[in-house]
C-alpha cells in the first residue's frame, strides 16, 4: 500500500498522519480539515473543550468510525481504507475513555484476549487456551509492566477502579504497538493513582509513538512534547507544550476572551 | 380479466387488514424497541371476543369495538404488570411475549375449541357492487375503507396531536424524551394498549374473510413482521405501503404459486434486509 | 478434596450412570425419555453455542433441525442409505446455516431475533405448503434406523446407546470448543464486540463460524430426532419448536455446559409428564417461559443456586450471633 494524496512531510518522519479528515454525524460537522503529523516516538497530548471532537479523531484513526473525507496514515501507509481490525495488525492500539473490559473475566485472561488478537491461534476451535503458555507469560508481563501482575487471578468485577484503567494500558501495551492512543487515561483516578500511571507511561520506550487525550492539564503537561488544541472539531493550535501554552488562542478556546 | 380484478380487489381488503395488523405493531416496535410475538395472538384473541360477542345477538360493528377496547385493557395490563418489570430488557420482554402468546393460543384452543369459525359478512354489506362493469364486493371495499379511515386517524394523532409528538419524541430517543419530561412509561403502556386494541379490532373485522382458527395467531405474526421489515419500524406510512404491497404478493403467489406462496412473502423481506435495513420508510434499524 | 477433583469425580460418576442406565431404569419407556433427554441436550448445547457463548438469541434453530431431519428422512424414502442420507443431511444443514447466518448477522440482538424467526418460518412454510417435495402435512415417515457396523438400533437400549455415544462425542467436542482460542475470542465478542474488533478480530467472520457449528450439532440432533421418531411432520419446523430449544437453554443457564442439558432434562420431563396428564402442553410452556424469564432469567439452574444461597446465609445469620456475619462475594 502506498500513500496516495502526497503527504506533507517524508512518510519516514511521519508514525502517525491525518490528513484533512473530515466527518459530520447528520448535520453536525464533528471533525473540520484536520491534519497532523506525528513523529515516531513523540509525545503527543491533544486537547481541548468537552465536544472538541477529540474521541471521535481517536475513532476515525482507529477505524471504528469510517471518514468522510480526508486521510489516515500509519507508519507511511494509507489506511483510511483499511478495515479497523486490520490496523491492529499493523502496530496501532488504544485504550478507551469508557472503560470497556472483559467483565466475566480474570485480569489475565482480559489481556491474554488482547495478545489473541493479533494472534493466528485466534481461529483454533481445539486446543485449550489456558495451555498456551507464550500467550500467558507474555499476559503477565504486560502485567507486570502496570504493576499488576500479583492480581493476575483476580476477576475483573473484582477489581478498582485505578486497577482497570491499568488493565485497559496493559493490553494496549501487550500487542507492542507502534503507535498507542491514549484516551483520558488519568480520568477517574487518584493522585497516588495518577502518579502511578504517569511514572509507567514514561517507562514506555521510544519505538512507541503517543498520542494522548487528557483533560487533566497538571499530569497531561508534564508528559507532553507537542499539543493539538482542537475546538469544535477544528485543530486552533499546534506546536511544542511552550508555545501552544502562552498562545493566546488557548486561553480563548478554554476561557472564552 | 374480471377474477384478476377481484384478487386485486381482495388483496388491497388483505393489505387494509394487515395494516390493522401492522400499524400497531409497528408503533409498538418503533416506540418500546420490541417486536411485539403476542402482537398476533391479539389479533386472534379479539376475532374470538368478536365471534363470542356476536353469538350474543349484538351489531357486528359493535362487536368490533368493543373486542378492541378490551384487548387494549387486557394490554394495558399485561404491558403495565408484566413488561414494565423489565423494563430496559428488551430481550427479556420479546421472550416474555413469546411465552404469553403460547398461553393465549392454548387458552382460545379450551374456550373455543379447535374448530374454525367464520362469521357472516354484515347484511348490509353481503353482495357486490356493479361500477363500470366491475364487480366490487362489498364487504372487501368496507375493509379498505375502515384500514384507511384507521389509518389518517392514526396519523392525525401521531403528527397532530401532543400525544402524538410526545409518541414520536419517544421514537426517536427514549431517554432524552424523559429527561424532557415525557412520561415514557405511560406512553408505553398506552401505545401497547392501542396496538392490541387495533390488532384485535382488526382480527374482528378480518373475521368475515380469514375465519378464526387455532394458528391464525401463527400465520399473522409473521406477515407483521415482514410488513413491518419492509416498510420501516416505527413508520405508519411504511406499514400502510408494506401491508398493500404484502397483501398483493400473498393473493397473488396464492393464485399463481401455491406450493411457494407462503415462501415467497418472505422474499421482499429478504431483499429489504440485505439492501436496506432501515426498511423502505424506517427510522430505526433493528 | 480439590474443586477440579470433585468436577472430575462428577463427571466419571455422570457417565457411569448413563452407561448404565439402561440397566438400572429397566422400562422401556423411560429408557425412551433418556434417549429423548440426550438428543434434545444436543440441540440445546448447538443452540447455546450462539445465545451463551455467542450472545445472540436464535429463534429459528427448529429451522435448521427440521432441514437436516427431512433431507434425510427424504434421501431415505428415495431408496438411498443412511451414510448417504445422515451425510447429506449434515452438510445441507451445515450450508443452510450458512444462508441463516449471512442473513441473520447482518445485526445483532433484536433484529437477530426477528430474522431468525423468519427464516425459521420460511422452513416451516416449505415443509407446510410444498406438497411435491415435503408431502406438507403428511409428514414423512423413517421406517428404519441405521445399523452401524451392523449391529440394530431397534430396541430401545441399543438406540440410547447410540445416543449416548453421539452425545458423549457432542459434549467433548464442546468442551474443547468452550475453552479454545476460538471459544474464547466468541465470548469475547459477546461481552465487548467493539474492543473485539479494535484488538484485530474479525468479529462477523467469529460469528459466522459459530453459526456454521451451532448448525452442524443442530443437524446432529435433528437425525437423531428422526431416528427416535420415525416420522417428521411441519410441526418440527414451528417456531414453538424454537422455542422449546430456547427454553431449554435459558431455563438450564447459559455460562455453563451442563446449563443446556439440565435444560433439556427439565423441558423434556415436563412435557411428558404435563401431556400424559392434560392437554396443555403448549400453555404449561408459555406459563413456565414467563416465569423464567420474569424471576429467574439467569436460568432454572443457576438461579436456583442463587436462591438456595440467599435461603443458606438467611438461615446462619439467625444461628450465629457473636462476630461479624461473614459476607460471600455473589
Amino acid at each position: 500500500m502506498s500513500a496516495s494524496a502526497a503527504t506533507q512531510a517524508p512518510a519516514s518522519t511521519t508514525a502517525l498522519g491525518v490528513k484533512r479528515l473530515c466527518k459530520a454525524f447528520g448535520g453536525l460537522r464533528v471533525t473540520c480539515d484536520v491534519t497532523l503529523d506525528v513523529a515516531p516516538g513523540e509525545r503527543r497530548l491533544i486537547i481541548g473543550p468537552n465536544g472538541a471532537g477529540k474521541t471521535t479523531l481517536f475513532n476515525l484513526i482507529t477505524g471504528e468510525v469510517g471518514a468522510d473525507s480526508g486521510a489516515v496514515i500509519l507508519n507511511g501507509e494509507d489506511v483510511t481504507r483499511i478495515p479497523s481490525r486490520r490496523r491492529a495488525h499493523l502496530g496501532l492500539a488504544r485504550t478507551y475513555q469508557i472503560i470497556t473490559l472483559f467483565p466475566r473475566d480474570t485480569i489475565l485472561r482480559n489481556v491474554t484476549l488482547a495478545l489473541l488478537g493479533l494472534s493466528k491461534l485466534r481461529w483454533d476451535p481445539f486446543i485449550s487456551l489456558d495451555r498456551q503458555h507464550h500467550l500467558n507469560d507474555a499476559a503477565r508481563a504486560a502485567l507486570a509492566r502496570v504493576g499488576l501482575d500479583h492480581l493476575a487471578e483476580r476477576p475483573l468485577a473484582q477489581t478498582s477502579y485505578g486497577e482497570r484503567r491499568r488493565v485497559e494500558i496493559a493490553m494496549a501495551l501487550a500487542q507492542n504497538p507502534k503507535v498507542l492512543l491514549l484516551d483520558e487515561p488519568f480520568a477517574g483516578l487518584s493522585i497516588d493513582e495518577r502518579r502511578d500511571v504517569q511514572k509507567l507511561l514514561l517507562a514506555i520506550p521510544r519505538e512507541v509513538t503517543i498520542v494522548m487525550i487528557e483533560h487533566d492539564m497538571d499530569v497531561a503537561l508534564e508528559f507532553a512534547e507537542r499539543i493539538t488544541l482542537l475546538h469544535f472539531g477544528e485543530v486552533i493550535v499546534e506546536g511544542t507544550r511552550a508555545e501552544v501554552v502562552a498562545d493566546p488562542r488557548t486561553r480563548e478556546v478554554y476561557l472564552g476572551h | 380479466m374480471n377474477q384478476w380484478f377481484i384478487l386485486a380487489v381482495n388483496s388491497i381488503a388483505l393489505g387494509g387488514l394487515l395494516f390493522l395488523l401492522s400499524a400497531g405493531f409497528s408503533l409498538i416496535f418503533g416506540l418500546m424497541r420490541i417486536p411485539n410475538l403476542m402482537h398476533g395472538s391479539f389479533f386472534m384473541l379479539g376475532a374470538y371476543f368478536g365471534v363470542s360477542i356476536l353469538d350474543s345477538g349484538y351489531n357486528f360493528w359493535l362487536a368490533a369495538l368493543l373486542s378492541g377496547a378490551a384487548m387494549a385493557v387486557i394490554g394495558a395490563f399485561i404491558e403495565r404488570f408484566l413488561l414494565r418489570r423489565l423494563a430496559g430488557q428488551e430481550l427479556a420482554q420479546v421472550l416474555l411475549t413469546l411465552g404469553l402468546s403460547f398461553v393465549v393460543a392454548d387458552v382460545c384452543l379450551m374456550v373455543w375449541t379447535g374448530d374454525p369459525v367464520q362469521p357472516a359478512t354484515p347484511a348490509h354489506l353481503a353482495g357486490a357492487l356493479q361500477v363500470a362493469g366491475l364487480f366490487f364486493p362489498l364487504y372487501r371495499v368496507a375493509v379498505i375503507v375502515i384500514a384507511v379511515v384507521v389509518a389518517i386517524a392514526l396519523w392525525l394523532m401521531v403528527d397532530w396531536t401532543r400525544l402524538g409528538a410526545m409518541i414520536r419524541a419517544g421514537v426517536d430517543d427514549a431517554p432524552i424524551a424523559r429527561v424532557v419530561g415525557i412520561k415514557v412509561s405511560q406512553l408505553f403502556t398506552l401505545i401497547f394498549a392501542l396496538g392490541a386494541g387495533v390488532a384485535a379490532f382488526g382480527g374482528v373485522i378480518g373475521a368475515p374473510i380469514l375465519s378464526v382458527y387455532p394458528g391464525l395467531d401463527g400465520e399473522m405474526l409473521p406477515l407483521a413482521l415482514i410488513v413491518v421489515i419492509l416498510g420501516g419500524t416505527g413508520s405508519l406510512l411504511g406499514a400502510l405501503v408494506g401491508s398493500f404491497i404484502i397483501g398483493l404478493i400473498y393473493n397473488f403467489g396464492q393464485a399463481m404459486l401455491p406450493d411457494l406462496a407462503y415462501v415467497i412473502l418472505f422474499l421482499p423481506m429478504v431483499a429489504v434486509l440485505v439492501l436496506r435495513p432501515q426498511g423502505l420508510f424506517g427510522k430505526v434499524v433493528p | 478434596m480439590t474443586a477440579i477433583a470433585l468436577q472430575r469425580a462428577g463427571i466419571v460418576l455422570g457417565i457411569l450412570l448413563l452407561a448404565t442406565l439402561p440397566y438400572w431404569v429397566g422400562n422401556a419407556y423411560y429408557i425412551n425419555v433418556a434417549s429423548q433427554i440426550l438428543l434434545f441436550a444436543v440441540l440445546a448445547l448447538a443452540l447455546n453455542i450462539l445465545v451463551g457463548y455467542g450472545g445472540l438469541v436464535s429463534l429459528g434453530h427448529a429451522g435448521l433441525f427440521a432441514i437436516a431431519g427431512y433431507t434425510a428422512a427424504l434421501m431415505l424414502e428415495n431408496g438411498y442409505g443412511h451414510l448417504a442420507a445422515d451425510l447429506s443431511a449434515l452438510v445441507v444443514a451445515v450450508f443452510a446455516a450458512a444462508v441463516f447466518g449471512v442473513l441473520a448477522l447482518r445485526t445483532t440482538g433484536i433484529g437477530f431475533l426477528m430474522i431468525t424467526l423468519a427464516l425459521g418460518q420460511i422452513v416451516w412454510g416449505v415443509a407446510y405448503r410444498w406438497q411435491s417435495l415435503t408431502h406438507g402435512d403428511n409428514g414423512v415417515n423413517v421406517s428404519s434406523r441405521p445399523a452401524p457396523f451392523g449391529i440394530s438400533l431397534a430396541a430401545p437400549e441399543s438406540f440410547y446407546f447410540a445416543t449416548l455415544i453421539v452425545f458423549l462425542i457432542a459434549i467433548a467436542a464442546m468442551a474443547l470448543f468452550v475453552r479454545s482460542p476460538f471459544g474464547a475470542s466468541l465470548r469475547g465478542t459477546r461481552d465487548q464486540a467493539r474492543r473485539m474488533n479494535a484488538l484485530g478480530y474479525n468479529v462477523w467472520l467469529i460469528r459466522f463460524l459459530a453459526f456454521l457449528v451451532s448448525g452442524f450439532w443442530t443437524g446432529v440432533a435433528g437425525l437423531l430426532f428422526i431416528y427416535y421418531n420415525g416420522f417428521i411432520s411441519p410441526q418440527v419446523a414451528a417456531l414453538q419448536t424454537s422455542a422449546e430449544a430456547l427454553l431449554m437453554v435459558i431455563s438450564g443457564g447459559t455460562a455453563t455446559l451442563l446449563g443446556p442439558i439440565a435444560g433439556a432434562a427439565i423441558v423434556v420431563i415436563m412435557k411428558n409428564v404435563v401431556s400424559a396428564y392434560v392437554e396443555r402442553w403448549n400453555m404449561a410452556l408459555g406459563i413456565i417461559f414467563v416465569l423464567i424469564i420474569t424471576f429467574m432469567p439467569e436460568g432454572l439452574v443457576p438461579g436456583s443456586v442463587r436462591l438456595a444461597k440467599l435461603g443458606w446465609q438467611a438461615w446462619r445469620k439467625t444461628g450465629t450471633r457473636a462476630g461479624p456475619a461473614q459476607e460471600t462475594a455473589s
